[in-house]
């Protein structure tokens, strides 16, 4: 059965995962803009960034059958020198009539600090403005609850509607607030921070599966690029039907994702 | 949506799993302990008040953890000094 991968960071993987995903049934991905391990010492560097997002991945995933999309902002790791990160904002509307992006993201804070809040209220302005989707990176380990909090009233202060917001990275201790709070939330399947696919489906459990999705977030670290089918096998070894399994990892990808007009599926 | 399993398919299935995790825990606590230096780490005595919480025989022991292990103050920080987490909450310098 094909599944959707919403969030992974394919520039930091490898040809052979792409062919990997697709055997395993991935018929498309959503890539956001993020921290690339070191800071970009200009924002020229982001323009090749979103060049490489816009035009190099698409093609390279059309290789294997995958619909590549992504997202583009200033990630919050890089936002703390707020100068550097407003020259970089001002380039993003220059790419986002691009057929493959789908809004802003994946913004959101770090360290949960002052200056990375400003970066993040001007990004939710600028995807307010024009009318964006926006995809969220909550913070990690001890940072994720304030942080957390912190980004859903920054965006309650806009007039984004949230069901036009997916907050990432969510895990016990966060789900039940974005979910309650009307975000979409997404469930990252790391194998040592964030969520196991077993800790996943328990949360899927708890919660079930409305607004709810899973992903890879496959980057540079630690991560599996595999991480999602892993996570259906998991279900289905629990006994849970087919209709949940593509529930959680195609058919709410597919709804929230095309709100943006700009999403398919091939 | 509960799963289809029972307790006996749970156990048996995910048992030895987490039996090696524990050990790993254990071992890992036998490793600092070696190092025969007395100065304690915050990290460690988190995860000593995690495995408290793990006797604590209520549902919902994942997100206490998680609770114990977040900051839990409300305002924005001056400044970001480093990009890292701890994965527990340093002590207020």
């Amino acid at each position: 059965m094909p599944y959707i991968d919403p969030h992974i960071h394919m520039v930091s993987r490898t040809t052979d995962d792409y062919q990997r995903m697709a055997q395993a049934g991935c018929v498309a991905i959503t890539e956001p803009a993020f921290w690339a391990g070191f800071d970009r010492s200009s924002a020229q560097g982001f323009v090749d960034y979103y060049r490489q997002l816009t035009d190099t991945e698409p093609k390279r995933a059309a290789t294997y059958g995958i619909n590549h999309h992504c997202w583009l902002c200033i990630n919050p790791k890089e936002a703390e020198d707020v100068g550097f990160a407003r020259e970089v904002i001002s380039i993003i509307p220059d790419f986002l009539d691009c057929e493959n992006v789908l809004g802003i993201g994946e913004i959101g804070l770090n360290k949960n600090s002052k200056n990375e809040l400003i970066i993040l209220e001007e990004q939710l302005a600028l995807a307010q403005r024009l009318d964006q989707l926006v995809l969220v990176h909550t913070p990690h380990l001890e940072d994720k609850l304030k942080g957390t909090n912190l980004i859903m009233d920054a965006i309650d202060n806009t007039s984004i509607d949230p069901g036009r917001v997916l907050i990432d990275h969510v895990e016990e201790h966060t789900v039940r607030a974005v979910l309650d709070r009307g975000f979409w939330a997404g469930m990252t399947l790391y194998p040592d921070s964030k969520c196991t696919p077993q800790r996943a489906a328990d949360i899927i459990e708890i919660h079930g599966t409305d607004r709810l999705w899973i992903n890879s977030a496959g980057d540079w670290g630690p991560s599996d690029p595999l991480a999602v089918p892993k996570c259906r096998v998991e279900l289905a070894s629990r006994g849970h039907s087919q209709a949940i399994i593509n529930t959680i990892s195609y058919d709410n990808p597919l709804s929230f994702l095309s709100q943006s007009g700009k999403f398919s599926v091939k | 949506m509960a799963s289809n399993m029972t307790k006996e398919a749970i156990v048996d299935r995910y048992f030895l799993e987490h039996r090696a995790k524990v050990l790993d825990i254990a071992a890992f606590l036998d490793r600092v302990d070696r190092t025969a230096d007395g100065v304690s780490d915050f990290r460690i005595e988190a995860l000593l008040s995690c495995i408290k919480e793990l006797q604590s025989g209520k549902e919902g022991r994942t997100q206490r953890i998680l609770n114990l292990l977040s900051d839990q103050t409300t305002e924005p920080i001056e400044f970001a000094g480093m990009k890292g987490a701890s994965g527990a909450v340093p002590p207020v310098s």
